[in-house]
């Protein structure tokens, strides 16, 4: 097994994988933000 | 019906597998069980389960409430130190099968127990149940992070302890949501709320299970060959638990990880009134509540940042810079007090906090460098039994020398000079503990068969 054999359907998986706990995170963060913004405030 | 497929034999990867599609198995596990630092959006709810609108005579106090968040981070801590030996013999897919059951299923008893407004079975729930799931979840893809990436193991293990920050955040708004979308003018909506979390968190922590998998034995990155025994700090051998706690370095980092949480925690738990009082009419309540969000965005960011950083700059060296940039930086907390600068004040906690969470972060990869990476899952878990006092005694510190300092008449403005000076020399006694960090001696290795 070579970590480097990237075929289409690992790569495919490499996506789904990723953005299953890449949207939550960045949803999580987003809201975060906005309430740190309030920091900020004049 | 066989479960052959829990097995560590039967999760070994197999050719087209990318050790990249690993990280986001640990992360499921992980942003799942972070929600636990969110738990507080429940406790005004929670008080409100007869009277809805406020608080009813017979109602849960805040105190009885509060109880449910330690139960949960004692079990979480007690588990991951029994149960490590169990999950290194076991395998990650087992013990995330098994983390991701008792997390969920502490929502489930939980709600139950709202529902029929019974403290005892939430806290069984969450607190037994859901911190038995914590502990297992938190220790589980540590070993095989290490063993996918021997490369850059503070990195892999920074990115799933990144995911732990990270879940507070996902969790919150969550629940608030959740909430929102259940209440009633007869229900405030916890119950149905906990059952729908238990359920989501159940989902997402079994695709994780589904997605792990184990490197063959002996698997190396391409391109990777292992160190020469050129660096002492960095064991090519391994040390079996039981003789891990023989051994002095195991208390030494046991201090460092203690020292360096007691000193953030206590201040993380404070900073909202902390700086509202430090710059009395100029720090407003939604301007703390900003802070707050901002500290706990650097928290989780620097998980991965200071961990990534200490494959290049190695473990002794990273804590050493938490400690001594730490200490300088809480001794300089009174003074941007005194001078009035809110942004110096912000700039220091925001690094303070970073380093905060790199020091959950890098511990793992420090264990591995000391003890090997063949049961270092295992001397994990014994060794977070430093986050549960660490839990205990920071706040407490902090709350306290708080009150005794305005009682004895301080002005709330310079309430906190001592407690800063004392979390500063709290981290001179972990950096000592650092310094006296030197390689396992060879006695307490395992024998090469």
């Amino acid at each position: 097994m070579e970590d480097s054999e990237y075929s289409p359907m690992l790569v495919y998986k490499l996506a789904i994988s990723w953005t299953l706990v890449g949207l939550p995170l960045i949803w999580g963060i987003s809201q975060t933000l906005e309430k740190a913004m309030l920091l900020f405030q004049l | 019906m066989s479960f052959s497929f829990l097995d560590k034999k039967n999760t070994e990867a197999k050719s087209g597998y990318s050790r990249w599609l690993f990280p986001p198995a640990a992360l499921c596990i992980h942003l799942s069980i972070g929600q636990v630092y969110a738990f507080s959006v429940f406790n005004l709810p929670l008080s409100r389960i007869v009277g809805v609108t406020e608080s009813a005579p017979e109602d849960w106090q805040l105190t009885t409430i509060g109880w449910i968040f330690s139960t949960a981070i004692v079990f979480l801590g007690l588990s991951a130190a029994i149960c490590g030996g169990w999950l290194e013999r076991a395998g990650p897919r087992k013990a995330m099968l098994a983390s991701a059951l008792c997390f969920s299923g502490g929502f489930f008893v939980s709600a139950i127990g709202v529902e029929l407004h019974s403290i005892w079975l939430v806290y069984l729930g969450y607190g037994v149940l859901g911190g038995i799931g914590l502990g297992l979840g938190y220790i589980s893809p540590v070993h095989t992070l290490i063993d996918w990436f021997p490369d850059r193991p503070g990195m892999a293990t920074g990115l799933a302890i990144m995911g732990f920050g990270g879940g507070a955040m996902i969790g919150a708004p969550l629940a608030v949501g959740l909430m929102g979308h259940y209440a009633t003018p007869t229900s405030v909506g916890v119950a149905q709320t906990m059952l729908t979390m238990g359920a989501i968190y159940l989902i997402f922590m079994l695709a994780g299970a589904v997605m792990v998998r184990v490197p063959p034995k002996d698997w190396r990155p391409k391109g990777y060959t292992p160190p020469a025994k050129d660096n002492a700090m960095i064991t090519t051998n391994n040390v079996l638990v039981n003789e891990a706690v023989k051994t002095p370095q195991f208390y030494l980092l046991w201090g460092v990880l203690c020292l360096n949480v007691t000193a953030g925690i206590g201040v993380l738990g404070q900073a909202s009134v902390m700086s509202q009082e430090m710059f009395p009419g100029r720090v407003t309540v939604q301007m703390a509540a900003g802070f707050v969000g901002l500290l706990s965005l650097f928290n989780m960011a620097g998980r991965f940042i200071w961990s990534s950083a200490s494959d290049y700059l190695g473990r002794k060296r990273t804590y050493m810079i938490y400690f001594l940039l730490g200490m300088i930086l809480y001794a300089l907390v009174p003074t941007t007090g005194q001078i009035g600068s809110i942004t110096l004040f912000v700039i220091g906690y925001l690094i303070i906090m970073s380093m905060y969470g790199g020091g959950f972060a890098t511990i793992p990869a420090y264990l591995r460098d000391m003890f090997g990476t063949e049961n270092v899952g295992a001397i994990h878990g014994r060794l977070l039994t430093a986050w549960a006092v660490a839990g205990i005694f920071g706040p407490v510190l902090v709350n306290y020398i708080r009150e005794y300092q305005i009682n004895s008449g301080v002005p709330k403005v310079e309430a906190y000079s001592v407690t800063m000076y004392i979390m500063a020399g709290l981290l001179v006694i972990g950096l000592l503990c650092n310094l006296a960090v030197k390689p396992v001696a060879a006695r307490h290795h395992m024998k090469v068969e």
